[in-house]
C-alpha cells in the first residue's frame, strides 16, 4: 500500500495521456466507460442503491449516453461530486459530462465555459414547512429559519425573494440532504427549501410524509440538465441528441417494449430515422446507426424513465407538470430528428 | 588572513564541484534551483494550458461582485447586495469569533481536566482520564457532528415554547435554550449608562490596586489580608450604587417568542454553540495532557519544599508549581490554539458561516472560481497562523531570558 | 502469698487487634480516595451523579437494542415505543461501512485479507524484538496489497517490485564509491526499469486478470481509511526525514525551501488541503491525463503529514547532544554517512513517540475526505446510509459505530506508543 499506489496510478495515467488525444467521445470509446459526474446522493436522481449500483433519473441519463456511445447501459463509471468540486471535475477532464442537478444559468453557460445540452429537468425552489405550521403561502414566512439545500443557485434564489417581498429570514446552509433533513425534522428549521423535485424527495423518505406540505411558490426557474465542457461540439452533440432521443421516443410513442418491434421499420419516417432504419443520423454524429436504439433500450424514453424513478408510483411521486410532452401542455420539446 | 602563506592554489577542476566541500554545497543547490524552477515551470505551465483549454482564466473580479447570498450570523453589516469580499470577511470574522471563544473554553476544560486527573481522588482523576482518552482518540469531525445532533435532538424548538401549557420554557424567563441556539436578553443602554460603566471600569482598576497593596502589605509586614470578598465588593458595590442612584439606565432587552422565532436578545446561534463546544471540548482533552505534563515536569521536590515551608495546599499550585509548570504548559498550548483555528474550518459540518463556509463554500460553489477561492483561504489561513507562531516565538524568548 | 504476690506478668504477646473497620478495606480507600475532603466528597457524589446519568440513559438504550430488522419503521415497530437503538442499521450495512458500496460484495475478502496481513507487515516494525528476517515481507507488503486490493493485471505490481530491487541493487553497488551517486543511481534506474516496462506491459493487460481490476473510486468505508492513514503515514516518513535534514542544511537555498514548505503546510488546515486534491489539483497534472482524487488525495495529505513528522524529527535531531555530530565528523565520516550511521538511527529512535502521535493525528483526520465527496467511513454514514430511505435518521448507532471504530485504533495505537516509550525510555540510559 506504499509506493506502489503512485507507481500503478502513474503508469494509469500515463495510458490516459495517451489516449486523450482526440475529442472526448474518442475518449470514451477508447476507454470503454463514460465517466459520469452526479450528485453525491439525492433518492429518485442519482443515489446507489442497497446493493451500491446507482439509479435514478439523472443516472439514467448517463446509461442512455453509455448504451448510445458503447453498446453497454452499464458501462458508466458513476463519480459523485458536491456543489463545490462538480465544475472542477468537468473543467479538468475527471468527468466527461456531469448529470447532476445544476441549473442552466448564464454564468456558468458563459463565464464558467460549459455547454448545457439541454434540459431533462424543469425544476423551480420551493418551500416545505410542517402542517402543524399552519402556513400556506411563502410570503407568510417573515422571521422565519430557512434551511437551505445548498446545491444550485438555491441561496441566491432565496435572498432574491426574500428581499424582493421586504421580509426577513435566516438562513442555515447545510451541505447534504440527510444533514438538512435532521434539522429540519428537528424543528431546528422551520422550512426547508430546495429545488422542488428535492424537496418531494425528501418527503418521499420522511416517516410521516403527510405531516409536511410543499408550498404553492415556485420562486425561481431551474432548469436542469446534463453539460459538458465548452469547445468539444462532437461531444456535446452526442450528448444532446441522446437527450432529445429520449424524448422524442416518448413523444412518438416508442417505448422500450415495442422498440425492437420498430426497429424492423415503421410507417413514421422519423422513428426509422431515429432507430436508424432510415437515413445516417448515427453515423453523422460518429455513432452507429442504432445508436438511439440502444439509448432509449437502456431505461426506456424520457417519459418511461420519469415514470420509474420520480413518477407518481413512485414514493417520491413528482407529478409530470411542466415535464410533459408539448403535446401535452408540458415543455419538453425536442428538434426533429431530420 | 591574505598575507599569511597561502597553500598552492589548486587550479580549478571540474569534479571538485562535486568532490570538494567548498563547492559541492555550491553544485547541489545550483541543482535544487534548476529541478525547482522546472518543476514550478512544468506545474504553471500545466496550469496555463490546461485552462487555456477549458477557456477559464484567473480573474478576481468575482470578489467585487454582490455575493447574492445571506449570512444568518454576522458581526458587521451584510445583506445579499454586499460583495463577495465583504462575505468572506463576514466569514474570516465568524472564524476568529469562534476561534477566540474556543480558546477560551479550551483552556479552562483543560486546565480543570489536567489538575484533576492529578488529583488523589480516584474517581475524579479517572473520569478525567476517561474524557482525556476518549475525545483524543475520535475525530473531531465526528465530534462535532455528534454535539451538533445531540444538541438539535435535546433541546426544543421554539414551537415547544408556544401555546397555554407549552413543553419548554425560558429560564429565569430570560434565557431560551432552543435547537435553534440560546437567546439572552440583550442589554438596552440608557441615558447615564455611560457613568455606570465608567464606574465598573474604575472598579476594576480598583480591585488591582487593592490586590497590589494588600501583596505588598504581605510582603512587607506579613499581614495577610483578605482577597476574595474585598475584591468582590470592589467590584460590585460602586456599580451597583451608581446604577440605582441613575436610576437603572441600562434595562435588558428580553427575548419573546414572535412568530416563528424569539426577536430581541442577543441570539447565540446553534452551529456557532455546536462548534464552539465541540472544539472546546476536543481541544481541552489536549490541553489537559500538556497541563498533566506541564505539573508532573515540575520535581516533587519543588511541592514537598513549598510544604515544608508551611504553605497550603491550593498556594502551593498557585505559587510555586503552576509558575514553574506554565513555561512547559504554554508552548504546547499556543500550538492548541492554532490547531482550534484550523479546525473551525470544520464549520461546514455543522453549516456555520465561518471562512470556508462563506468564501470556500457558497461564493466558491456560486461563482464556481475554485483556484481563487482556494488560494485566498489558504492565504488567511496561513497569515492567522503565522501570527499565532509569532506570538509564539516573542513569548519563547522571553521565556528562554528568565531561564537561569 | 508468693504465689500471688506477683501481678499478673504477660507471657507472650497480645496478638494485634485488627485496625478499626474505619481505616481499612474498601471503607479506608474510599475514605481516602474519595471522601478524603468536604470537597473532594462533594466531586465525587458529582462524578457518581454523572456516571449514572449516562450510563442510566445509554444502558437501556444498548440493552434494548434491535438488530435483525431491514429498515428504520420495522425497526421503530419491533421497537414500539421503547427507548433501544436500531443496531440493525450496523448488521444490514455492515459490509458498506467497512468497504464503501462500490466495492465488488463478491471481492471483499482481498480487503480484508489485506487487512490481516498489513498486522503480519507491520509487527516487526512495531516490535523490535521479532526476528529481522520478516522484515522482507514488510517490503513486499506494498506489491502483495496493491494486488490485492486494486486487482487488475498481476504484471503491474511485479514491474514496481523489479523497478525497486533494480533501484537498490544500483544503489549497493555505487554507494560505497559516493552516497549520491548510489542514490541518485539507484532512483535513475528504478525510473529507467518502470518506463521500459511500463511499455512491455500490454494495454488490455488488465482484461482476464485473475483478480479483477477495482477502481479506486470504488474504495470506501472504513477501509478507505484505513488505507489513506497507512499509505500516508507510511510515504510520509521519508519525506518528513528528507525535509527535517534540509531545514537543518547549511546550505541557505536548500534550507529556505524546505521551511517554506513546511511552515506553509502546517499553517494551513487539512481541509483547504482536500479542497486543492479535489478541485484544483487536477489542473497542475499535464493537460489530457486525469489522476484518480484517491491518488491526488493522497498526494496531499502525505505532503501535510510529512511537514508535521519532519517537525517531530527536527526535534529528534535537535535533542541529540552536540557530541554526536562531532564524534561522527572526527571518524572522518562524510555527510551521508554520518547521517545514516550514527546520527539518524538515534534521532528516529527518540522520533517514535511523537511521529506516532502524528500518525494517529493523521489518521483521526482522514475523515475529513468525507466533506470532498469520498465515501470513507464517515461519508458512508452521511451519504449513502443516512439518505436512504430505509435508514434515515439513524444517527446515534452509525455515529457511536464509526466512534467507537476510530476509539479502537486510536487508543490501541496511541497506548502502543506509550509502551514503545517505555520500552526505550530503559536501553537510552
Amino acid at each position: 500500500m506504499k509506493k506502489t499506489v503512485i507507481f500503478g496510478a502513474l503508469t494509469a495515467a500515463g495510458m490516459a495521456a495517451g489516449a486523450a488525444a482526440a475529442g472526448t467521445l474518442d475518449d470514451v470509446k477508447a476507454r470503454g466507460t463514460l465517466n459520469c459526474g452526479v450528485t453525491t446522493g439525492l433518492v429518485g436522481f442519482a443515489a446507489p442503491d442497497a446493493n451500491g449500483e446507482w439509479d435514478g433519473f439523472d443516472v439514467a441519463v448517463c446509461r442512455a449516453v453509455a448504451a448510445a456511445v458503447l453498446g453497454d447501459p452499464t458501462a458508466v463509471e458513476f463519480v459523485p461530486t458536491t456543489g463545490k468540486t462538480r465544475f472542477t471535475a468537468l473543467a479538468s477532464g475527471e468527468i466527461d459530462m456531469l448529470a447532476r442537478n445544476t441549473t442552466w444559468t448564464f454564468s456558468r453557460d458563459v463565464d464558467l465555459k460549459f455547454t448545457f445540452v439541454g434540459v431533462n429537468y424543469y425544476d423551480g425552489q420551493g418551500f416545505m414547512v410542517p402542517k402543524d405550521l399552519g402556513v400556506s403561502s411563502a410570503k407568510d414566512l417573515d422571521g422565519a429559519t430557512v434551511c437551505i439545500q445548498t446545491g444550485t443557485t438555491t441561496e441566491l434564489n432565496l435572498a432574491d425573494f426574500f428581499r424582493s417581498n421586504n421580509i426577513s429570514y435566516e438562513p442555515v446552509p447545510i451541505e447534504t440532504n440527510a444533514e438538512a433533513q435532521q434539522q429540519y425534522l428537528a424543528g431546528a428549521c422551520d422550512v426547508y427549501t430546495t429545488d422542488a423535485s428535492g424537496l418531494a424527495a425528501t418527503r418521499a423518505t420522511f416517516e410521516a410524509p403527510g405531516d409536511h406540505v410543499l408550498l404553492p411558490e415556485i420562486i425561481s426557474k431551474e432548469p436542469l440538465g446534463p453539460l459538458v465542457r465548452h469547445g468539444d461540439n462532437e461531444w456535446g452533440d452526442v450528448v444532446r441528441w441522446t437527450l432529445n432521443a429520449l424524448i422524442s421516443a416518448e413523444e412518438l410513442g416508442i417505448t422500450s417494449t415495442n422498440i425492437s418491434e420498430m426497429s424492423g421499420g415503421t410507417d413514421n419516417p422519423e422513428i426509422n430515422r431515429i432507430l436508424g432504419t432510415e437515413g445516417t443520423l448515427g453515423e453523422m454524429l460518429g455513432l452507429d446507426a442504432d445508436w438511439a436504439m440502444k439509448a432509449i433500450n437502456a431505461s426506456g424514453n424520457y417519459g418511461e424513465i420519469f415514470e420509474k424513478n420520480i413518477g407518481e408510483a413512485t414514493p417520491i411521486g413528482l407529478a409530470r407538470g411542466l415535464n410533459a410532452q408539448w403535446t401535452d401542455g408540458g415543455l419538453l420539446y425536442s428538434p426533429p430528428f431530420r | 588572513m591574505t598575507t599569511m602563506t597561502d597553500p598552492p592554489q589548486e587550479s580549478f577542476r571540474l569534479s571538485m564541484l562535486l568532490n570538494d566541500t567548498r563547492y559541492r554545497s555550491y553544485t547541489f543547490q545550483f541543482i535544487a534551483l534548476i529541478v525547482l524552477i522546472a518543476s514550478a515551470a512544468f506545474l504553471m505551465s500545466n496550469l496555463f494550458s490546461n485552462l487555456a483549454a477549458a477557456g477559464l482564466n484567473i480573474s478576481y473580479q468575482f470578489l467585487g461582485t454582490p455575493a447574492g447570498y445571506d449570512i444568518n450570523q454576522t458581526l458587521i453589516d451584510y445583506s445579499s447586495q454586499s460583495t463577495n469580499a465583504r462575505a468572506a470577511l463576514v466569514g474570516i470574522l465568524n472564524t476568529l469569533l469562534v476561534a477566540f471563544l474556543a480558546c477560551v473554553t479550551a483552556t479552562i476544560f483543560g486546565v480543570i481536566a489536567g489538575v484533576l486527573r492529578l488529583s488523589n481522588n480516584w474517581l475524579v482523576s479517572k473520569l478525567m482520564s476517561f474524557y482525556v482518552e476518549i475525545f483524543r482518540n475520535i475525530p473531531v469531525l465526528i465530534w462535532i457532528i455528534i454535539i451538533f445532533t445531540i444538541m438539535i435532538a435535546v433541546l426544543p424548538g421554539p414551537r415547544a415554547f408556544r401555546g397555554d401549557e407549552p413543553a419548554a420554557s425560558m429560564v429565569f424567563d430570560a434565557i431560551a435554550f432552543t435547537n435553534r441556539g440560546v437567546y439572552i436578553p440583550a442589554p438596552v443602554w440608557g441615558a447615564g449608562s455611560l457613568l455606570v460603566v465608567a464606574t465598573f471600569l474604575l472598579s476594576i482598576v480598583g480591585v488591582i490596586a487593592y490586590r497590589r497593596y494588600a501583596t505588598k502589605l504581605l510582603y512587607d509586614t506579613g499581614r495577610l489580608l483578605p482577597m476574595g470578598w474585598p475584591s468582590l465588593a470592589i467590584l460590585f458595590v460602586p456599580t451597583l450604587l451608581v446604577y440605582f442612584i441613575m436610576g437603572m439606565p441600562i434595562g435588558l432587552d428580553y427575548p419573546v417568542l414572535k412568530g416563528f422565532n424569539f426577536s430581541g436578545g442577543i441570539k447565540v446561534g446553534g452551529p456557532l454553540i455546536a462548534l464552539w463546544f465541540a472544539l472546546s471540548i476536543y481541544t481541552g482533552a489536549f490541553i489537559a495532557e500538556n497541563v498533566r505534563a506541564g505539573i508532573q515536569a515540575i520535581s516533587k521536590g519543588q511541592s514537598e519544599a513549598a510544604g515544608a515551608l508551611g504553605l497550603r495546599q491550593g498556594r502551593i499550585m498557585n505559587l510555586v508549581v503552576l509558575p514553574q509548570a506554565l513555561r512547559v504548559i504554554i508552548p504546547p498550548l499556543i500550538s492548541q490554539y492554532l490547531n482550534i483555528t484550523k479546525n473551525s474550518s470544520l464549520a461546514i459540518a455543522v453549516g456555520y458561516a465561518d471562512v470556508t463556509a462563506t468564501l470556500g463554500g457558497i461564493t466558491l460553489n456560486q461563482t464556481g472560481r475554485a483556484i481563487e477561492c482556494v488560494l485566498l483561504l489558504m492565504l488567511f489561513y496561513l497569515t492567522i497562523s503565522l501570527c499565532i507562531s509569532a506570538v509564539m516565538n516573542v513569548y519563547n524568548n522571553s521565556v528562554k531570558l528568565k531561564e537561569r | 502469698m508468693s504465689d500471688t504476690s506477683a501481678a499478673f506478668v504477660r507471657t507472650e504477646q497480645v496478638p494485634p487487634s485488627p485496625p478499626p473497620t474505619s481505616a481499612t478495606g474498601p471503607v479506608k480507600w474510599a475514605k481516602d480516595n474519595l471522601f478524603s475532603t468536604p470537597l473532594y466528597s462533594l466531586l465525587t457524589i458529582a462524578a457518581f451523579y454523572f456516571i449514572y446519568l449516562i450510563l442510566a440513559n445509554t444502558l437501556p438504550w444498548i440493552a434494548n437494542g434491535v438488530w435483525g430488522t431491514s429498515s428504520l419503521a420495522e425497526c421503530r415497530e419491533a421497537l414500539n415505543g421503547v427507548s433501544g437503538g436500531c443496531f440493525s442499521v450496523l448488521t444490514e450495512r455492515w459490509n458498506q461501512l467497512l468497504f464503501g458500496f462500490k466495492y465488488p460484495a463478491d471481492q471483499y475478502w482481498r480487503p480484508a485479507l489485506t487487512f490481516l496481513l498489513f498486522f503480519a507487515a507491520a509487527a516487526p516494525v512495531l516490535f523490535f524484538k521479532l526476528p529481522r528476517q520478516l522484515l522482507l515481507f514488510t517490503a513486499l507488503f506494498p506489491f502483495i496489497a496493491f494486488y490485492l486490493i486494486w486487482g487488475g493485471t498481476i504484471l503491474t505490481p511485479i514491474l514496481a517490485l523489479v523497478g525497486f530491487v533494480a533501484g537498490y541493487f544500483v544503489y549497493q553497488r555505487f554507494v560505497a564509491g559516493s552516497f549520491a551517486a548510489g542514490f541518485f543511481g539507484g532512483i535513475a534506474t528504478a525510473f529507467v526499469v518502470w518506463i521500459i516496462g511500463g511499455m512491455l506491459i500490454p494495454a488490455n493487460a488488465n482484461e482476464g486478470a485473475l483478480l479483477s481490476t477495482v477502481p479506486s473510486r470504488d474504495l470506501g468505508g472504513f477501509m478507505l481509511n484505513m488505507m489513506l492513514g497507512v499509505t500516508c503515514v507510511s510515504l510520509s516518513v521519508p519525506l518528513g526525514i528528507a525535509l527535517a535534514l534540509g531545514r537543518q542544511s547549511d546550505m541557505p537555498l536548500i534550507k529556505w525551501i524546505c521551511v517554506v514548505f513546511i511552515e506553509f503546510i502546517r499553517g494551513v488546515p487539512l481541509i483547504t488541503l482536500l479542497f486543492v486534491a479535489s478541485v484544483m489539483l487536477a489542473y497542475f497534472f499535464p493537460p489530457g491525463t486525469t489522476t484518480d482524487l484517491f491518488l491526488r488525495v493522497v498526494i496531499m495529505i502525505t505532503m501535510f503529514s510529512a511537514a508535521y513528522i519532519a517537525e517531530v524529527i527536527r526535534g529528534g535531531l535537535a535533542a541529540l547532544p552536540r557530541g554526536q555530530y562531532e564524534a561522527a565528523d572526527s571518524l572522518g565520516l562524510d555527510y551521508p554517512q554520518a547521517m545514516r550511521l550514527i546520527i539518524l538511527p538515534q534521532a528516529l529512535k527518540i522520533s517514535i513517540p511523537g511521529i506516532v502521535n502524528v500518525a494517529v493525528g493523521l489518521f483521526k483526520d482522514t475523515v475529513l475526505v468525507s466533506v470532498i465527496s469520498m465515501f470513507d467511513l464517515l461519508g458512508m454514514i452521511r451519504g449513502p446510509i443516512l439518505a436512504s430511505t430505509e435508514w434515515n435518521g439513524v444517527y446515534w448507532e452509525l455515529l457511536g459505530f464509526a466512534s467507537l471504530l476510530f476509539f479502537v485504533v486510536c487508543y490501541g495505537i496511541s497506548q502502543y506508543s506509550q509502551w514503545l516509550e517505555r520500552q526505550l525510555a530503559t536501553d537510552h540510559r
